[in-house]
Order: C-alpha cells, then structure tokens, then sequence
C-alpha cells in the first residue's frame, strides 16, 4: 500500500446513491481501518489532538485498532466524545483533527474520522456498553433541546448522579442531526436513535412536545417543577430569508422546511402522510453544508437541482468532501451568481429566478474578497422551486420569555465559554443557541462544559 | 401519548374531541394553538384550542374534515390516543393582556366563519367570565354545518347566526350582518374579532377598513413544526413577513396581504389529492391513473 495515502473508503455509486437515501459512505471494514490505523506514525506530540475541540485521545485509540482491539479503542474514545459514530461522519475534520495531523504534510493525513465511525460502528454493533449512570445525588435537572448539546449535557449529568429531564419541543429528539442533516449522511435508525438510547439508558428522562417559553417557562421550570439547575441547548432554528421580491410564492422554502418535511417528516417514504413539493428544477441558494444537504435531497427527488452561490468555489462554507460529492452526483454549481427577484405565475407559483453576476472585489472584514455586481448582467434562471439556505438564527423563544437572561446583538444567548454559566443563576446554555450556527463536535463541547459548570453550582450550592 | 376522552361528531365534517394534555392545559390562554400527530406516520397538524380545562387537564379541539389527516383523525374514538399533541403555541390574544376596566368600556364584535365559531368560542367565553358582554356573529354555508350554538348563546350577550343557503335564521354572509349591524341598527363597534376561513377574512376586513373598525384575524397557513424554525408559515403583514407560529396566528386585519396567504394554503393540494386517493384506495391505488401524477 502507498503509505502517502488513506486507504480509500467504499462509497455507494454517485448515479446509483443520487435516486436513493441510503447512506453514500459505507465505511472502513476490518481489514480496511487496520491498514488506515498502520499509517498513524502514533506521535509523541500529536497535533491532530490539538486539532480536535473534545482532544480525543487520537493515536491512541488508532492503535488499539491496528492491533485489532477495537472494544479498547472504543473506551479511549468514549472518555472524550459521545456522540463519536455521528461526529466520525460529520465532522469538518479536514479542518479540525486531520488538518493538523502530520501525516498530511507530506501526503495525505490519517483518515482519523473514518476510523473513529468504524469504531463506533463497531461498538455499537458489539453492544459494547458506554457508560454506567452514577450514584443518585437526589438534585434535578433540566436540559432544554435535544441536539448534540442537549444530549451530551444530560448524558454527562447522568453519569455524576443527577436526576436529568430533557424538554424537546418536536415530536423527536435529535435536534438538527434528525431534522436537518439527511439520512445518506446521518442514517437516523442505524445511528443517530441508538446514540439518544445510550443517553436514555443512564436514566436521562425525556419529555417530547414540550416547547420550553410556550408550554413552560425556564422561571417556572426552576420555581413550580422543583429544577436545581437548567441547561440551555435550543439550537439556532430560525430561518433568514433574502428579503427579495417574490420570496413568499408558492415553491419558495427555506432549507431548513425543505429538509425538515423529507428528514423529520419522513415525506420521501410513501407510507408517511407528510407532502413535500419536489420541484422538477431546483436553485438552492447559498453555499454551507446547509446548502449542499438540501441540494442533494431535492437531487434524490428527482429534481435538476442548481447550487446559486455569490462568491467563487474557495469560498464555499461547505465541507470540501460534500462538495465533492455533490458535484460527482451531478448538482450544478453557479457560482458568482446571486439571485436578485423569484418571479411569480399567476397562481403563485415559481417561474424563475432573476439574477446577476458578480465579481470578487478588495476583501471585506471576514477576509474574503467581496463580491460585486457586475453591470448589466442580469439573466433569469429557468425553475420552479427556490430553496433559500442563507444561515439561522437562535430562536427567540426562550431569551424572551426568561427572566434575566441577556442576549447579544445576534440574539445569541450569553454565556461562559468554560463552563455555560449564563447572566441568570443556576442556567447554563451552550451549542449553537450561545454561538450562532456552527457544528455537532462545538455544541457537544459545550454541553460537556455545561454539564461540569452545572455540576460546580450544585455541589457548592 | 395524549389520551382522547371524548370524541363527537358535531355537525357534517366537523367534529369536537376532549384531549388528555395536563401541560398545555396548565398555561394557555385564547388564541393560542396546539399541534397534533395521529401516529408516526401523520402530518403535524395545527389547531385552535377552542376550549381547556385547567383541573382536569384537558383540551378541547374542533376540526373540520378538509384533507388525508383530518379524515383520519376523525376516525379516532374516546380512548383512542395522539401520539403527539404540542402547544400551547403561537401568541395569546391582545385582550389578554389589555387593561381590564378599558375593554370593559368598549364594544366589541366577534366574527366567526364556519368551523371558525371553535375558535371564536373561548375569546367569547372569556369575556363573558371578565364581566364583558359582546356581539357574536356565526355564519356557516348551512345549518347542519352550524355548530356550538348554544355554547356560543350562553356566551354572547347578542348572537345573531346566519347561513349562507337560509336554512337557517337568515339568509345571507356575515359581512351583510355587520353592514346591517352598523348600517341598519345602529351598532357602534370598537373592534372586530374575525376567525374563519381566509376568503371570509379578507371580505370581513374589506368591509371593516370601509366602516372604520380595527379588526383582529386568526391566521390558518399551512404548518410544520410551529415554533419558528421553517418558515412554512410566513405571511405578509403590512410590509413586513412574519411567522404565523410564533408572531400570531392573531394579526391586523387590515394590513394582512390574503391574496397571497390564500395562494400559499393552496400549495399542497395536489399532493393532498394524493394522499386521499391512497387513503380511500388503500394498496389497491399505484398511481397512473392521471388524476394525481402517480407515485413519483
Ligand atoms: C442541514 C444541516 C447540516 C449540517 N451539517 C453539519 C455537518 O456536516 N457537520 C457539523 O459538524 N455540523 C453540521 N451542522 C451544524 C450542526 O448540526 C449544529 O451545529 C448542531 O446540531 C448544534 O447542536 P445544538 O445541540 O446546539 O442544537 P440543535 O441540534 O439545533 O438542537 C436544538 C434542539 O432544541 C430544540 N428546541 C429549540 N427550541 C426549543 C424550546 N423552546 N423548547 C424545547 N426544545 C427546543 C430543537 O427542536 C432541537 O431539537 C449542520 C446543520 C444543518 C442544519
Ligand atoms: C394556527 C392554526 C389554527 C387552526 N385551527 C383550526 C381549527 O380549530 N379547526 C380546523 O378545522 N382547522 C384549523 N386549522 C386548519 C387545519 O390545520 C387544517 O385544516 C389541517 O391542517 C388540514 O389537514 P389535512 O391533512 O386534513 O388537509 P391537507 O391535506 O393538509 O390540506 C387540505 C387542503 O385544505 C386546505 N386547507 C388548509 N387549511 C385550511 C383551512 N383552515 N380551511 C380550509 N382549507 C384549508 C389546504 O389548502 C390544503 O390544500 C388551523 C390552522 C392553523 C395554522
Ligand atoms: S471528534 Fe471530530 S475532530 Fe475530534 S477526532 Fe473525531 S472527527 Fe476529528
Ligand atoms: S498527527 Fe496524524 S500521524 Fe500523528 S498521531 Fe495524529 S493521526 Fe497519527
Ligand atoms: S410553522 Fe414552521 S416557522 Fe411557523
């Protein structure tokens, strides 16, 4: 084997995966992650730890895999992560763990996320059983959202004694690795349920339909239902729209309703009774990891489906490997183009989409180049259906409705890096409802952190 | 699961259920809404807490038979079960939170359209327990389609029902009982409370900009999760989009854009077309036949 590259993973054919659902990684078997394992030079001073906001112990667990221990390598792991068969798949390890990994100066890094999915797999498959509840202390908690925060903090909490309730306010827990991430990344019954069964198995209560703000408040969480302490992770569910003439017609969704109905909602499956407008030819605006999910899913309905982004290719928020695999399974790519009216039938609908080219300019405070109109460049795309993929926000549902609670200029909650602590006493919050939209491995970090802050609180309370 | 402790057919379409659902009972008020799910396989579907009962824990909801779900739902019997059923959701009604000795001096005149009277009911009954009589008005396209008259009687201090047929009472739309109300009669009114379906809505507001009456609506868009986080329900009010889920579902009648909310309610109704022939016909429908595009 060349030793200057990963072993290659086997992948669903691009035109078979682009009219099914089913997962396009297939993951490393046996013989596959010994061999990827034996390319880990095991460092002394490992970067690719430094590289990972939860600092798995990374050669270590590699090399109980070369050495066929898997069940091992699953504990190392389990010390540091537990959501660790979601983050192996979802993960921006390209610029976490693997971008520092020194193997990948010379050649290609170690394909650290691929072997952490096949240990997890592995585990999981094995029933090797993560961790034990502690010892009741007899003190309450009560997490708000069942995301990767959410699910970590209650998890964490279990483990220290604590009596954890969590409030989830849809009809499944799972935050945006149910709703939003689509089954070909995030299979939900193989690996996402099983993961909420571990946090349910150490005694975590879970109470769906309950929209903390409406149903209950935090302030009566603490003072009617006999909470010691609340964690916050509600997430950034709050859609923006462009603000462009004909955004409200028919065929217009934002990405997050478009995957919702399909992922959540089940509406790509004939026997669930949930509808949702395919579109025969599709233009998702924007460029994130957002942006590619609801793209490849209006592709699998069948659509001609166009990604509309207004900078150029090496701006694209999304992970390099999805937009690889996006473009293999044949979404085309207007890049520099940006979307300035939806144009409107008379029943409502979708006919087109006016837009103009732009040009990148000097670089703006992000450091990007900016990109500029250029004149006279309008042209109409020819479709029917506009998903409109341009970031969230955290919903203010909570912030409004909680005594105390400060929130920043972008409605993000306030709170302590370190340990969650928010402007109110005994509540904590984190993930993305504390820093705007970012990803699973952030919000699982800070639900750790929660989960410490919390128990810091009440054991000096 | 939400347990269903009574289950009627009020009038044809239109049923009345009592649901087990302590939390939401516990904290809502008029004007809000809680969503429903048969079983795994069901739509979320929004509806109007039309009555609660805080001691016992429980939800009243009416609904009419208009797609796949709710004909489902109306199949459900006392003991049967939600799987889920959310809320209270949306915004409680201005009143709510108004000053009390101020209401009481104005009067008010509630609109109610077709299954729209449930709604209308407990923001009627609420006044009534605030001490406050006011004007009702219940129309429906005919009178086997009527429903909580006599609740509604109990509740009003005048209640003037009318049917678009006359089959009942008069003959004639609800805007031609507010033009006689205020034309014929006398009626001086402070505000206009108007919930039922959008067409109704938009030609009550029409009706109440002309006569100068401030008018509250109860909007119905099409819904996915109800907490703000999709979008689906977005409408135009004044110039602004708002979300139906968590800025109302009550909004200024008068600056609501209905032409496009009417449009956007209409998006699924191919599809629903779909989902009634596959109900109706069970395994036995493979598409094909024309009428619905098959199964794509
Ligand atoms: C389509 C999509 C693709 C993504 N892809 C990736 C990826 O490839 N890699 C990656 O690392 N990250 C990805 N992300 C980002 C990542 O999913 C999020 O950063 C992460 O899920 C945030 O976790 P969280 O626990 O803070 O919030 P969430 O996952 O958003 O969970 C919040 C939960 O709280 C619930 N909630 C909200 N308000 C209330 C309330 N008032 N009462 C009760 N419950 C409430 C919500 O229903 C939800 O279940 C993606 C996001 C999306 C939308
Ligand atoms: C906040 C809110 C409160 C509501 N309260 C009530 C209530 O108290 N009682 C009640 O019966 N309904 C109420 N509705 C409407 C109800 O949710 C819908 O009728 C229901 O979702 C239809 O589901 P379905 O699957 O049977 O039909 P679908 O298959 O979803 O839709 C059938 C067709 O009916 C149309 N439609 C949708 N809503 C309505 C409507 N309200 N009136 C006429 N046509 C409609 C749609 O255009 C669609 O094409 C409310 C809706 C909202 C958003
Ligand atoms: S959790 Fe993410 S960043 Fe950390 S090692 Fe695993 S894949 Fe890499
Ligand atoms: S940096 Fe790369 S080679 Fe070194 S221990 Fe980490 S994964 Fe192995
Ligand atoms: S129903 Fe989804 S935002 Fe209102």
């Amino acid at each position: 084997m060349d030793m200057m590259k990963k072993v290659p993973v086997r992948e669903q054919d691009p035109k078979v995966r682009a009219t099914n659902f089913d997962e396009v990684c297939l993951g490393y078997n046996m013989e596959e992650a010994q061999a990827e394992a034996s390319r880990c030079l095991k460092c002394k001073n490992a970067q690719c730890v430094k590289g990972c906001p939860v600092a798995i112990h990374i050669p270590d667990f590699i090399k109980q895999v070369q050495e066929g221990n898997v069940e091992e390598a699953a504990k190392i792991i389990g010390l540091s992560s537990a959501l660790p068969a979601i983050c192996g798949r979802v993960c921006p390890q390209e610029s976490q763990c693997e971008g520092k990994c020194i193997r990948g100066i010379k050649g290609e890094p170690v394909s650290i996320g691929k072997l952490e999915r096949f240990v997890a797999d592995w585990a999981r498959e094995n029933h090797v059983d993560p961790a034990q509840a502690g010892e009741p202390n007899g003190k309450k908690v009560a997490v708000i959202g069942s995301g990767p925060a959410g699910l970590t903090c209650a998890g964490d909490l279990a483990k220290m004694g604590y009596d954890v309730t969590i409030f989830e306010a849809l009809h499944e827990p799972g935050g945006v690795l149910m709703y939003g991430i689509p089954e070909f990344r995030l299979p939900k019954e193989d690996v996402v349920l099983p993961e909420i069964e571990n946090v349910k198995k150490l005694g975590v209560k879970l109470e769906c339909n309950v929209v903390i703000g409406k149903s209950i408040t935090v302030d009566q969480l603490l003072s009617d239902e006999g909470f010691d302490a609340v964690f916050i992770g509600s997430g950034a569910g709050l859609p923006k729209f462009m603000g462009i003439p004909g955004e409200n017609a028919n065929g217009v969704f934002s990405a997050n309703e478009y995957l919702t109905r399909n992922n959540l909602m089940k509406a790509f499956r004939d026997d669930y009774d949930t509808p949702i407008v395919a579109g025969k030819k599709v233009a998702v605006v924007g460029g994130g990891n957002v942006a590619m999910d609801a793209a490849r899913t209006a592709l699998r309905l069948g659509a001609e489906t166009h990604i509309v982004y207004r900078r150029s290719e090496s701006e694209l928020p999304a992970r390099v490997e999805e937009v690889h695999h996006a473009k293999e399974e044949g979404i085309i790519f207007n890049l520099l183009t940006n979307p300035k009216e939806i144009l409107v039938d008379d029943n409502g609908w979708v006919k087109g989409m006016v837009c103009v080219e732009m040009e990148l300019g000097e670089p703006d405070a992000s450091g990007r180049r900016r990109p500029v109109e250029k004149p006279d460049s309008e042209f109409t795309m020819d479709v029917d259906t506009v998903i409109m993929s341009l970031g969230t926000s955290p919903n203010p549902l909570i912030s409004s409705t909680t005594e105390g609670l400060e929130i920043n200029k972008w409605k993000c909650i306030v709170a302590e890096e370190s340990n969650g602590q928010t402007t109110k006493e005994g509540v904590y919050a984190g993930g993305d409802a504390v820093t705007g939209a970012a990803t699973v491995i952030l919000a699982m970090e800070a639900g750790k952190a929660g989960a410490k802050g919390i128990d810091d609180y009440l054991s000096n309370k | 699961m939400y347990k269903i402790l009574k289950a009627e057919k009020l009038a044809d379409k239109i049923y009345l259920m009592d649901v087990e659902a302590p939390r939401i009972a516990r904290y809502c008020e008029p004007g809000q809404f809680i969503i429903s799910k048969i079983d795994d396989k069901g739509e979320r579907i929004p509806l109007t807490i039309c009555d609660y009962d805080r001691e016992k824990g429980t939800i009243t909801i009416v609904f009419q038979i208009v797609g796949a779900s709710t004909e489902r739902m109306a199949e459900l019997q006392a003991g049967d079960v939600f799987e889920d059923f959310t809320g209270p959701l949306g915004c409680e009604s201005e009143f709510v939170h108004e000053d009390l000795e101020e209401l009481k001096n104005q009067k008010i005149l509630f609109v109610a359209g077709g299954v729209g009277a449930a709604p209308v009911y407990p923001q009627v009954k609420w006044m009534r327990e605030h001490g406050i009589d006011v004007d009702v008005i219940v129309g429906s396209k005919t009178k086997d389609m009527l429903i909580l008259e006599e609740e509604m009687r109990a509740a009003a201090g005048n209640l003037y029902v009318t049917t678009d047929d006359g089959s009942y009472v008069r003959k004639g739309m609800v805007t031609d009982v507010i033009k006689d109300l205020v034309q014929n009669q006398g009626k001086k009114y402070d505000r206009c409370v108007a919930i039922g379906p959008m067409i109704m809505m938009k030609f009550v507001c029409l009706m109440t900009k002309e006569l100068g009456i401030p008018t509250i609506v109860s909007m119905n868009p099409i819904m996915v999760d109800g907490t703000g986080m999709c979008g689906a329900c977005r409408l135009t009010v004044g110039d602004e989009v708002k979300f139906a889920c968590v800025d109302g579902p009550e909004f200024d009648g008068h600056l609501v854009n209905f032409d496009e909310a009417m449009k956007r309610q209409q998006m699924y109704r191919t599809e629903e077309g779909r989902a009634i022939l596959k109900l109706r016909e069970g395994k036995t429908h493979h598409g094909g036949c024309g009428h619905c595009g098959g199964e794509e």
